[in-house]
């Protein structure tokens, strides 16, 4: 293997974290190069300490010596930071205020569901979060038509923020599908995030990037635990 | 008609925010006064659908929500002093402790301010711990922003008055001149400075508010706190039930049951020792 040219940061994450994912999808849009250093979360390195000390997560991207935490600022901080690549965040404020707003719906409201179904108890909790699953899909559904504005991505015709925000999450969409059984993003409901998926999963400057969905509910089923023999 | 029309509440913290930014700019709007206790309006609810909450910045009929969304948009609409730094690695930080400030402190502070019990003396501590990292932040600095207020001192307006005026009133001291000289200094010249002081939060009508707040919650008394657990499905459930109730003249009435859970796998729960 040839010896590593100087690169341009370092990122501290973990593969199978959709926040990882996105600052490397990033990171590949504007060609950036960079070391990418695994974390074990029970067992923390002394770099992600002190350089997230105080959230103690990841990913962490550290620039030089400037250590930037949280993926969507990490993102701002790459489109700010490298002006010559293809721009990840829209140059209209109004579409820009559009995706930070749906980022953060993705964030703060719709992905915890996701998280919440693995906990839940009984089928009527189930039920309900399943339920809100899919409202949520539907406002996401309503967002890529505005964004896309008829166009293949919700950055248009390029990658944009929200495709980095949403498609991160893709093979734990996937996976999820796999161990529920239910098809999240479903034709008949929202056909355009159908075809975005699709397109996303597909596009050459993303399919690497994101991980596996198989591999991902073989993590997810180790971790819970395999007392009970075979998975459902 | 405007051009620039802002849904928003008086009494709310986030929606002050959104003021400033836009005296700051020099940017003239109309204030759509919002009764977000009692019947929201269709305007408001047509705006915003998604959340169905104040602020809402309406900029030649197009809306955008959440304040920290709103407080970039400005930055990047209107000239004037900026909002956001200008360097990159600055603008980074600058959201970083923006994020901080919503999504830890101020849930702290204000449950250290209004919960009762235990829950409250965690808040408190959390709460605690959380001012210590910011006080760090200020280290040689006038403002958060430096020597003029920028996008975190704006968000960080809830200390002021939001957690200021309950402190005093429900009488518990966390955010103290001998433990935070730098955070007090802060409020002093944040409250000074010309912006703000021209434009202040109406502290007599927001004092009355958590006075009648600090009433109701103080009649709240812990009756009973129990923890359970249960398994489902290789899920370990804990629970922590608390019931709460209201002092009346005669009696004390049982008022409300809470629930706290955490889960997590069984075989995370081994991995920890735990039951």
């Amino acid at each position: 293997m040839a010896t590593t040219t100087t690169s341009d940061g370092k990122l501290l994450g973990l593969w199978a974290s959709p926040y990882t994912t996105r600052v490397q999808l990033a990171l590949k849009l504007k060609s950036i190069e960079y070391e990418l250093i695994q974390e074990n979360l029970q067992n923390k390195s002394e770099l992600l300490l002190q350089t997230n000390p105080v959230h103690k997560k990841v990913p962490v991207f550290i620039h030089g010596d400037k250590p930037i935490c949280e993926s969507l600022i990490i993102i701002q901080y790459i489109d700010d930071t490298w002006t010559n690549g293809p721009s990840i965040l829209p140059s209209d404020p109004y579409d820009r205020a559009m995706a930070r707003f749906w980022a953060a719906y993705i964030d703060d409201k719709w992905f915890p569901l996701l998280k919440e179904l693995g906990g839940a108890q009984g089928d009527e909790a189930r039920a309900s979060i399943v339920e809100k699953i899919f409202e949520g899909l539907v406002l996401l559904e309503e967002a890529f038509v505005k964004c896309s504005k008829g166009k293949a991505l919700f950055g248009g015709d390029n990658v944009g923020y929200l495709d980095i925000a949403l498609g991160c999450f893709l093979g734990w969409i996937k996976a999820t599908e796999i161990m529920t059984g239910i098809k999240w993003l479903d034709e008949t409901k929202t056909p355009g995030l159908v075809g975005w998926a699709e397109r996303i999963s597909s596009d050459s400057s993303i399919k690497d990037v994101l991980p596996e969905a198989q591999k991902l509910v073989e993590l997810y089923t180790m971790s819970a635990g395999l007392e009970k023999g075979a998975s459902n | 008609m405007a051009e620039v029309k802002l849904f928003g509440s008086w009494g709310s913290p986030f929606s002050r925010r959104i003021e400033v930014a836009l005296k700051l700019k020099g940017v003239e709007y109309e204030f759509i006064e919002e009764d977000i206790y009692n019947k929201k309006s269709p305007l408001l609810l047509k705006y915003n659908p998604v959340h169905k909450k104040v602020p809402v910045l309406l900029h030649n009929g197009k809306p955008i929500c959440e304040s920290l969304v709103i407080l970039e948009y400005i930055d990047e609409t209107w000239e004037g002093p900026s909002i956001l730094p200008k360097d990159p690695y600055e603008r980074a930080m600058a959201r970083f402790w923006v994020k901080f400030l919503d999504e830890k402190c101020f849930p702290a502070m204000w449950q250290a301010c209004w919960s009762i019990g235990e829950e409250q003396e965690k808040a408190k501590e959390e709460a605690t711990e959380f001012l210590k990292i910011l006080e760090g932040t200020l280290s040689g600095k006038k403002f958060f922003g430096g020597d003029s207020i920028g996008m975190v001192d704006i968000a960080a307006n809830f200390i002021a008055y939001w957690f200021m005026l309950p402190q005093e009133l429900v009488g518990f001291e966390v955010l103290t001149k001998e433990k935070f000289p730098k955070l007090n200094e802060w409020m002093n010249e944040y409250l000074n400075c010309s912006i703000i002081k021209e434009n202040p939060p109406l502290k007599d009508k927001l004092t009355a508010v958590f006075r009648a707040r600090f009433q109701a919650v103080s009649a709240r008394v812990l009756l009973k706190r129990d923890r359970r657990v249960r398994v489902f499905d290789d899920v370990v459930h804990v629970e922590d039930v608390v019931e709460v109730g209201e002092k009346t003249k005669n009696d004390t009435v049982l008022t409300g049951v809470e629930v706290d859970r955490e889960s997590e796998t069984n075989s995370n729960a081994i991995q920890r020792g735990g039951a």
